[in-house]
């Protein structure tokens, strides 16, 4: 039932961003360009070796502000009318659920599409490319948990865009320092070993967050 | 008398804690020297911000469960004394970096963290400020307290202990062992975590009463 649920709102939102596509299109155009921004004043492009913990650390804080951009019009598009529809129709916990997970498919797109644009743009030093590419996944699904229920929370406040920033950061920044550490030991190619501990933090912060929004929800949910 | 018997065990671990740690024998170390005596300050301001971090994400919940006004001024004068335990905090152990490590900011993990942890109190305060009416400020800001406390607990307990730390017992466990902590510093530290833990406790008691009055003069106006 909540599964079924889940499904058509992740299809629901699936096939409204497919209709307007203004702010998809919108979103690769400032990460496009924020990269282009990064690479024209850092003049990253002769790659030394002590340049490695800026190029990553600079990947990540646009990843960030690319996601707290993406997520924070997850609940502010919704206008009254349909959030009444939704009240009547389905569950708390499915929407909360649905919009993380179509979240994550989107913050994966994009971090991906980010990544290849970056590396092109600025050179590619990592040397663990798939390990790199499970911090993305594992961003990803960071992001947009801890986002989704943040964006939800000022979605309620009056001046949202501002509160979005303000509530989400120090929220992020635990799990932010564990995706660089991750992603530094994956470009330096170290052992895969090495990066278990934050590995295993990275999900057990994920399961808080996630958990911790189903229970919450729907308190949110009822004004 | 039985109402108010541990305002009075407060003052009196308090006033222990002050003249105790200021005159009692204190073992000498390298490096820390006297400075050793800001043990009995810096550190259960950190015990007392948990605490009554603590008590303010009770009080959320039980807003959640059961919305009375009572709740949520509750919590968010716990979360306001939490605050001011948690600068209290910064700025003993800042000082107290100075004299020992050389610098106010060392760029530790525990200073780092702490700093953050009161960022996300310090939005609380702000989302608090953003609504006009009274129970949706009160319901939403107790949903992001829960939140924001379920975030902080691996930013002050799981982060700081995988990264090395100049505090002591880095990198693993970073409680005290018998090795700097001898039996001496004992007998004024933990009086002093519990005269410092009621004290704000004493504060949130006050702050919430004093509000509540206020609360119910609007009300009758």
């Amino acid at each position: 039932m909540l599964l079924k649920e889940i499904l058509y709102l992740i299809q629901k939102d699936l096939v409204l961003e497919w209709r307007q596509k203004y702010a998809f299109n919108g979103m690769l155009l400032y990460v496009g360009s924020t990269v282009f921004v990064c690479y024209l004043s850092f003049g990253l492009r002769q790659f030394s070796a002590d340049s490695g913990p800026i190029w990553n650390a600079l990947l990540w804080i646009i990843l960030l502000f690319t996601s707290v951009n993406a997520i924070a019009k997850s609940f502010m598009q919704e206008n009254r009318g349909r959030l009444l529809y939704f009240y009547s129709i389905v569950s708390p916990q499915g929407v909360i659920l649905a919009k993380i997970v179509y979240n994550t498919l989107l913050m994966l797109l994009l971090a991906i599409i980010c990544f290849v644009f970056y590396a092109f743009v600025l050179g590619n030093p990592v040397q663990d490319i798939p390990m790199f590419l499970l911090a993305l996944l594992l961003g990803a699904i960071g992001f947009s948990t801890s986002l989704t229920m943040i964006s939800g929370i000022a979605s309620k406040a009056a001046n949202s865009s501002t509160l979005m920033a303000i509530l989400s950061f120090p929220v992020i920044v635990p799990m932010l320092l564990m995706l660089i550490k991750m992603s530094k030991n994956a470009m330096d190619g170290l052992n895969r070993g090495a990066s278990l501990d934050e590995l295993l933090t990275l999900l057990a912060i994920n399961m808080i967050v996630v958990t911790v929004s189903y229970i919450l929800f729907p308190y949110l949910w009822r004004s | 008398m039985k109402n108010y018997w541990w305002k009075i065990l407060a003052v009196v671990l308090l006033i222990y804690t002050v003249v105790g740690g200021m005159l009692q024998e204190v073992p000498r170390l390298a490096i820390l020297n006297e400075t050793i005596r800001n043990l009995y300050f810096h550190v259960p301001m950190w015990f007392g911000m948990i605490l009554i971090l603590l008590i303010s994400v009770v009080y959320s919940i039980k807003y959640l469960r059961k919305p009375t006004i009572e709740n949520d001024i509750i919590a968010y004068e716990a979360a306001k004394v939490g605050i001011l335990f948690g600068v209290l905090g910064i700025v003993t152990g800042m000082e107290w970096a100075k004299f020992t490590w050389g610098e106010y900011w060392s760029n530790d993990p525990k200073q780092n963290a702490s700093a953050i942890g009161l960022l996300i109190y310090f939005a609380y305060v702000v989302l608090r400020s953003s609504f006009a009416e009274q129970q949706q400020r009160a319901r939403i800001s107790a949903v992001y307290n829960i939140f924001a406390f379920a975030a902080l607990i691996p930013l002050l307990f799981i982060l700081p202990r995988l990264t090395d730390s100049l505090h002591p017992g880095n990198g693993g466990n970073p409680g005290f062992n018998s090795y700097d902590l001898d039996s001496r510093l004992r007998m004024v530290f933990y009086p002093a975590v519990l005269g410092w833990t009621l004290l704000g406790i004493w504060v949130v008691n006050v702050r919430s009463r004093f509000e509540k009055l206020r609360h119910r003069l609007y009300e009758t106006v």
